[in-house]
């Protein structure tokens, strides 16, 4: 009994913001609609995905994208009409182009930097020093004999 | 010696930029979002008008001949409380002469007349948009926003929240005086 109540929970569903009228008839354009509106952002919630949201805007916005849909629009275009009212912040992944190009590749230039960087430094320490060792003189020999066979008396 | 002190504080210092960069970045408002629509000329659409207030409001109005002045577009609701803050400024610009239309956003018309009775009609036009269908296409998505349409029906300007203090009152008013230039 325990069991079956515990894999009850499995079957719970994901709490989803669209309503039952807005759902389209035809499950492909319905499917296309819920893609769409997981990438666009609520605007009024910010970290939402209208999708997710049950704000009236994220509402206007779920509505207004499956009649574009069924008015005949692809989803590039659904997109765009979007981003033509809202700009680019309505999506949630940041297009690339020449402003974001910081945003996208800006960690990957701070990687190379650094790794060079650390190559470098790295590379420099291994480097052999060019000093050869000067042979030890006649005297210094005997002062270190001397020293040794004094250690090794008991 | 010297070279490698400046080459050690390199990463330093670049960290330090960066740092001081994104901190400007955190006392940045997330909620100002950019409109996409400056300096593109505004949306068409035409509105019906609230009964007993005038007739509607579209964008014939915003362009020659029905219009020849840099105009003020303020989306409003009367449920809208910061825009009852707003309100008194928007009283103080129609009395000195700034144009300024309204757009009654997902609003009940009994609710904005009484609104209007009681506070006053700062509006030259009321286009009531019940669906906020017509306000999604001015990229609007809180209410209040304040636009600034020139001559030439192009937005210039887009005032996200409300205009509630002398400071913001007197920005906006510089924002107007630019966009009649």
């Amino acid at each position: 009994m325990r069991a079956l109540l515990f894999a009850l929970l499995f079957l719970a569903l994901p709490a989803v913001a669209v309503e039952p009228e807005e759902i389209l008839d035809d499950p492909a354009l319905e499917a296309r609609a819920r893609a769409i509106s997981k990438d666009l952002r609520c605007l009024v919630c910010q970290n939402q995905s209208i999708d997710d949201s049950n704000a009236e805007l994220a509402r206007d916005l779920r509505v207004l994208v499956r009649e574009r849909l069924v008015a005949g629009d692809s989803d590039q275009q659904v997109v765009e009409f979007v981003v033509a009212r809202y700009g680019d912040f309505v999506l949630l992944n940041p297009p690339v182009k020449p402003h974001t190009w910081l945003l996208w590749f800006g960690p990957v230039i701070i990687l190379i930097l650094a790794a060079s960087g650390v190559a470098l430094y790295v590379g420099r320490r291994a480097r052999p020093i060019g000093i050869e060792a000067e042979p030890l003189t006649a005297e210094e020999r005997a002062r270190i004999n001397a020293v040794l066979r004094d250690k090794d008396k008991p | 010696m010297q070279a490698r002190i400046v080459l050690y504080a390199l990463p330093l210092a670049g960290f330090i930029a960066l740092a001081v960069w994104l901190a400007m970045g955190l006392g940045m408002d997330p909620r100002n979002v950019p409109s996409a629509l400056i300096d593109k000329p505004a949306p068409d659409f035409t509105l019906p008008g609230l009964d007993g207030a005038g007739e509607g409001f579209g964008t014939a109005d915003l362009r020659a001949p029905a219009n020849e002045d840099v105009v003020v577009v303020n989306v409003f609701a009367s449920w809208c409380i910061p825009c009852r803050a707003e309100h008194p400024y928007l009283m103080r610009w129609a009395e000195d002469g700034v144009t300024i239309y309204g757009i009654n956003y997902r609003d009940k018309p009994d609710d904005a007349r009484n609104w209007l009775a009681q506070l006053g009609n700062p509006y030259k036009r009321i286009g009531v948009d019940a669906n906020a269908r017509v306000s999604i296409d001015w990229g609007v998505y809180g209410v209040p926003e304040t636009f600034i349409v020139d001559r030439s029906g192009h937005i210039r300007f887009k005032q996200v929240g409300p205009i509630t203090t002398p400071d913001l009152a007197r920005a906006f008013r510089e924002k107007i005086a630019a966009a009649r230039q």
